[in-house]
């Protein structure tokens, strides 16, 4: 357990160091971000206002509060893209991590927990000057705030663990961009980053149900914004327990065929 | 026991074929056909604790695929493979904690950062003892000349520095069997005969046993006594360097200095070189003895050498010999 404590915060270390490394860059990315909530907000503001203040329950300072915290649980739950296996195989990154005398999953998952670290850091400016702008109804109690810190990286655990099961899929074939993009549009739909779900058809808001997209998302956005009871937060830090242990336990039937089929190609 | 005991390895890669064409591309949406490549053909060696081993071979002789084998990369579709007594493909960390694999084309330090960096993320990684990282990095630093090269980040660093402080993060956890794939691609002579004297330095200290493959000569002749010699993906010769032109170098030279030689000794054999009063002839390896003979016989000899072609060209007569298996 120490050894792995010491492992998770020597890639946390390197995380930190390479982003820093990159700072600017960083910034102006994270900048970049939140033109996307920002126009999502002035829709359903407007929206809002024209339905007599309110949209689905959803006041104008409602949706700013949901679209400001949502900038911070999109920048907490970016991890490991798909897309990014093809360039592991085919630049021999993956070859690297396979002679480590550790499962590569550790490695992402303590660069990207690492990163999370300077996002944290580097966010808070952007949420004091969209607060300066949007006047958001936001008034968590300590405990709301407790329970979104653990709801906030829960969220990166499932959107983690999911896309790293997803990527897996690269081990038999590099072509799967398809597959990813089919991927990502059903995620925007059913995971509360384009809309709250509640502001969705019912037949839509079943579908999400089933799925794992809105724990990732709207869930800890909901936790912060007081939008969930005691008991259904903790019901939901459950189904992001349960979609992580399900995604883990895709990742392991997946790796373990996979990588008998690598080929090791690109060195 | 041997530091590594293979046994009929075979590798096959099945890639898939088609016809040129258009008519071609929409057929293979439907089906699609493949072709099994033989890459590795049931080869067989042992290599014990502490020897230096250099693995020859053309480009595609199935050299690196037998190396990411033995490194647990691959998975064999036949054969025994035992490393250290570890079965490679199971990928236990006790065995992965005690090889390494430096390919001379590929980056393992994160390229942003000072190699100490990575150095220290290789600490955590192989969970080595704070003093006995500190004694091998001091140890490499200072064999390798890294002083002013650790701090910098890798980016910033040529490819010959970049080469040297790649290898030694790959050493710091003191590995026992060391695969060296083309370890000086790309360096200048300087460069490389640093590498070198790292690598047998290293093995001499530990007793690591070393894998090499390089398509420097100089690199096998100076690190390794023996030699695996593959082509086609079949083990062509297993044996000492010297034998190696003994088994493919169907012929010898002879230089002989002598008083006033005639202008035509074609008699005698092929003459490759001449200035003045010493002459090189090639001859076939059974005719050797007889035209030594000869020479010494008819003319007033002061010098006569004889020597194996130079283990380059010996190397290159047996890559240019066709396999009957490949199509």
């Amino acid at each position: 357990m120490i050894a792995y404590t010491r492992m998770y915060a020597g890639w946390a270390r390197v995380a930190i160091l390479e982003q820093f490394q990159y700072r600017v860059a960083n910034y102006f990315y994270m900048i970049g971000m939140v033109a996307e909530p920002v126009i999502y907000l002035v829709v359903w503001s407007t929206v809002a206002e024209q339905r007599g203040g309110a949209v689905g329950g959803f006041t104008a300072g409602d949706l700013a509060a949901y679209y400001i915290v949502w900038t911070l649980v999109r920048n907490m739950n970016i991890v490991l893209t798909p897309y990014a296996w093809e360039q592991r195989i085919k630049e021999g990154e993956l070859v690297t991590d396979l002679l480590r005398p550790v499962h590569p999953v550790h490695r992402d998952l303590a660069y990207f927990g690492g990163w999370k670290l300077v996002v944290i850091v580097m966010w808070l400016p952007i949420a004091a000057v969209l607060t300066w702008i949007f006047r958001p109804s936001l008034d968590p109690s300590a405990a709301e705030i407790g329970l979104f810190a653990v709801a906030l990286w829960g969220g990166f655990f499932v959107r983690f663990f999911a896309l790293w099961a997803l990527g897996l899929v690269t081990l038999w074939t590099t072509r799967v961009s398809a597959l990813f993009e089919l991927y990502f549009t059903a995620e925007l739909l059913l995971s509360g980053r384009l809309v709250p779900l509640s502001l969705m058809p019912t037949w839509v808001q079943t579908l999400a149900d089933f799925l794992p997209f809105q724990w990732a998302f709207q869930f800890p956005i909901e936790t912060l914004i007081g939008r969930r009871s005691t008991a259904e937060i903790w019901l939901g830090i459950g189904m992001q327990a349960l979609w992580t242990c399900v995604a883990i336990g895709v990742t392991a039937v997946l790796w373990r065929r996979g990588t008998r089929r690598f080929a090791a190609v690109g060195g | 026991m041997p530091a590594i005991h293979v046994d009929g390895l075979t590798k096959l890669y099945r890639v898939p074929v088609r016809q040129a064409g258009l008519r071609a591309s929409v057929r293979s949406l439907v089906k699609r056909r493949f072709r099994d490549v033989v890459a590795v053909d049931d080869i067989s060696f042992d290599i014990e604790p502490g020897e230096v081993v250099g693995f020859l071979g053309p480009n595609g002789a199935g050299k690196t695929t037998t190396l990411k084998m033995l490194s647990g990369l691959l998975h064999p579709d036949a054969g025994v493979v035992e490393v250290l007594g570890h079965t490679p493909s199971h990928r236990r960390r006790e065995f992965l904690s005690r090889i390494t694999l430096v390919m001379g084309n590929r980056n393992q330090l994160s390229w942003d950062l000072p190699a100490l960096d990575s150095f220290e993320l290789n600490k955590s990684i192989y969970r080595l003892e704070p003093e006995s990282f500190v004694e091998a990095r001091d140890e490499y630093v200072e064999l390798l000349g890294l002083e002013t090269l650790v701090d910098k980040p890798v980016r910033n660093l040529s490819l010959g520095e970049r080469m040297k402080v790649e290898i030694a993060g790959a050493l710091l956890h003191r590995p026992d069997v060391l695969f060296l794939d083309e370890p000086t691609i790309g360096l200048d002579v300087t460069a490389q005969r640093k590498l070198r004297e790292f690598v047998a330095e290293y093995s001499r200290r530990y007793g690591a046993t070393v894998m090499l493959t390089s398509h420097y000569m100089a690199d096998v002749v100076a690190l390794a006594k023996r030699v695996i010699v593959i082509h086609h993906g079949r083990l062509l010769y297993d044996g000492g360097l010297g034998g190696l032109a003994a088994r493919f170098a169907s012929s010898k030279k002879i230089t002989v200095t002598m008083a006033a030689p005639p202008a035509d000794l074609s008699p005698y054999g092929p003459v490759i070189a001449r200035e003045t009063d010493k002459v090189t002839f090639e001859v076939s390896r059974a005719e050797t003895s007889g035209l030594a003979a000869r020479l010494l016989r008819d003319f007033e000899v002061s010098d006569l050498t004889i020597e194996d072609p130079p283990i380059e060209d010996v190397i290159e007569r047996v890559f240019e010999e066709p396999g009957d298996d490949w199509a």
